[in-house]
């Protein structure tokens, strides 16, 4: 590329100016490049696809059986798995990182203090998946499975909670594995709502104080509301993490492709089959992980483009108070 | 201009780096069972003969064929040999050379109880779901003495496709019609009971993390993890250790076809442990190099005689001398 550009130069074109226009054309190209990528690797998972599309079709989606050995591949379950443990991760983490981000964003601590914890919860982004994943044998596994052998028996005749909490208690469960998947995403929703909240405009803050709102109702009335597009941002990156995580899933999930109500049963996920099954896999069970593979990218392609209609609409009727 | 002149460098470069290479290098690719004594043999067989450089990727059978069939690989290894069609489709031919053979141990973790008897009946039933406490009668009557709990049976299996998982499923299939009907012997099939752990150490984990847990993996997995194995009831009726000796006893008693690729599905000597298997390693039938047919002839004789005392020290069984036999003459008919 750098060749072609420095040849139309020396052709004598004169207008092309060899600093702003060149670092056009490269922004150009790199743009391009980057729309072009994703293009090509949707373009090729459906190729590869193909054989299961059109052998299955959408019963693919609603088939809840994944047998390899029969050649029955309905990935229902995985498509639930996926769902599940991310809204669960997200119950979890969304109030918690929306209470740290405005913890962080007020003055409760000293600057410093508040440097650092926002720094640590930040560093949470920095672990690797499979060291999460470890850490999630070691320290979430055993407690998920003391919790469960107490709620088996405690929620025994509630009803809907002894479906939920139905026994046997797993270790390798659906709780487990959302519990750190929440934990993994927090950071996301720390840092860009506490983004949002500190470019909430000082004199909105003061104009609340000044018609004699509390701290509390500042918060709750000014501030949160009007840093809510950062928020819905936060939300739905995390979600988009939470739907492809891998590793730390695959060793705590208990990748079972039996559909279960309970959350202390193990299940799996869309990314954690890819990751499991890939490497052995033949013939029409190749092109159904493909599909498989398809309908996750369209899945946190589906969430990320909700997330920006949510993020223009909420920020067209917050316009006004900016 | 500058073109030519940059293609040119790249040209030389090339040369320069062939010209320093001497050795010759084999690539090969597959199987994550046999692993660590390919990897051995290539080391060890660089210090006997250094002009020879093998590469071997553990990737897993599946892809090793894959990979073996587009002709990137000198040679391949699968615990599930090829199939007739995946051979039909390689254009120069395949031999399968069984290149060692490996027990496999059901593994359980029971606090107290260091010597567990599964009859047939039990082991079938725990993998089926059908027997889902530890002191089910259908264990204890064979384990007098042995203060079994009441402690609900966790079954862990593998959750990726493995050859390890293929010879489990085929043999709970040849002595479970049940089993053979309900879930079926391949690479990765759909368990009717379970947590899926991630390769021989996510099922190794499942087992330490929980009493009461029971699934399978490789003897040698087993013997270096210090897991417990329960003694299996083979056909023949007796309880039977996985052991160098008994897993070399089943293979004995093998019969090789002309293809070399038989699994002892269910193997009917007295003393025979009840699940071993070969693993292969994948050759074409010709080679245009030689130098590299050669070099891998010589890289392959090596691992079937010397090698084979790795095999013992690194939880393999080392193969019986009449299937070394039958593989030295397959190589033979690699041209």
């Amino acid at each position: 590329m750098a060749d072609q550009t420095a040849g139309i130069e020396q052709g004598g074109i004169k207008a092309f100016r060899k600093g702003p226009d060149l670092f056009r054309v490269l922004c150009w190209v790199a743009s391009a490049a980057t729309v072009a990528t994703l293009a090509w690797i949707i373009v090729e998972i459906t190729h590869q696809s193909w054989p299961a599309i059109r052998e299955s079709g959408l019963g693919f989606l609603f088939g809840d059986k994944w047998i390899p050995n029969r050649g029955i591949f309905g990935v229902l379950p995985f498509l639930i798995g996926t769902a599940v443990s991310s809204l669960i991760a997200l119950l979890f983490a969304l109030p918690l990182g929306l209470a740290i981000a405005i913890f962080l964003s007020e003055d409760f601590l000293p600057l410093p203090i508040r440097q650092a914890i926002r720094f640590t919860v930040e560093m949470l982004a920095a672990i690797p998946s499979v060291v999460y994943g470890l850490w999630g044998i070691a320290v979430v596994i055993p407690l998920v499975q003391i919790f469960g052998s107490w709620a088996v028996v405690a929620f025994e005749n509630i009803p809907v909670l002894n479906t939920l909490f139905a026994p046997p208690a797993y270790g390798n469960s659906m709780l487990t594995a959302s519990l750190v998947l929440a934990l993994m995403i927090l950071p996301t929703i720390t840092a860009i709502s506490r983004t949002a909240l500190v470019a909430v405009p000082g004199t909105l803050r003061e104009g609340a104080y000044a018609l004699g709102a509390t701290r509390w109702e500042a918060i709750l009335g000014v501030i949160v509301p009007t840093a809510a597009p950062g928020i819905v941002a936060a939300t739905i990156l995390a979600l988009g993490r939470a739907m492809g995580e891998t590793m730390a899933i695959a060793m705590l999930i208990g990748n079972s492709s039996r559909l279960t109500s309970s959350l202390l049963a193990p299940a799996g996920t869309l990314a954690g089959l890819l990751a499991n099954q890939f490497g052995e896999a033949e013939g029409m069970q190749v092109s159904s992980l493909m599909y498989a593979a398809l309908l996750l990218v369209a899945m946190t392609l589906l969430v990320n483009m909700a997330g920006e209609f949510v993020l223009r609409y909420t920020q067209k009727r917050t316009a006004g108070i900016r | 201009m500058k073109l030519l002149s940059l293609l040119s460098v790249g040209a030389v470069s090339t040369s320069i780096l062939a010209g320093s290479a001497t050795a010759q290098q084999l690539s090969g690719a597959g199987a994550s069972f046999p692993a660590p004594l390919y990897q051995r043999w290539a080391a060890e067989y660089n210090k006997v003969n250094p002009s020879v450089q093998v590469n071997y990727q553990s990737v897993g059978s599946g892809a090793g064929v894959k990979q073996f069939t587009q002709g990137t690989v000198d040679f391949a290894a699968s615990d599930a040999a090829m199939s007739d069609e995946e051979i039909a489709k390689v254009k120069n031919g395949v031999v399968m050379i069984p290149a060692t053979a490996g027990s496999i141990v059901i593994a359980y973790n029971l606090p107290g109880v260091t010597d567990l008897k599964l009859s047939r009946d039990a082991y079938a039933g725990i993998f089926l779901g059908k027997v889902s406490k530890w002191n089910d009668p259908i264990i204890t009557k064979d384990n007098p003495g042995v203060n079994l709990p009441n402690l609900p049976i966790n079954v862990a299996y593998r959750s990726d496709g493995s050859g390890t998982t293929f010879v489990f499923t085929k043999h709970l299939s040849a002595i479970s019609k049940e089993f053979a009907d309900t879930v079926g012997g391949d690479k990765s099939v759909q368990w009717p009971v379970g947590v899926g752990g991630k390769g021989n150490e996510g099922v190794t984990a499942l087992i330490k993390q929980s009493p009461g847990t029971v699934g399978y993996v490789e003897y040698g997995y087993a013997v270096n993890n210090g897991l417990a194995t329960a003694q299996l009831q083979n056909k023949a009726g007796n309880f039977i250790k996985a052991s160098d000796e008994s897993g070399a006893a089943t293979l004995a008693s093998v019969e090789l076809p002309e293809n070399l690729r038989i699994w002892p599905e269910d193997p009917a000597g007295a003393q025979d442990y009840p699940i071993a298997t070969f693993t292969w390693l994948l050759l074409y039938k010709q080679y245009a190099d030689a130098a590299k047919l050669k070099a891998l002839k010589e890289f392959v004789t090596y691992g079937l005689t010397d090698g084979q005392k790795f095999a013992g020290e690194l939880g393999y069984i080392p193969l019986p001398a009449p299937v070394v036999a039958k593989a030295k003459a397959a190589l033979e008919s690699v041209k």
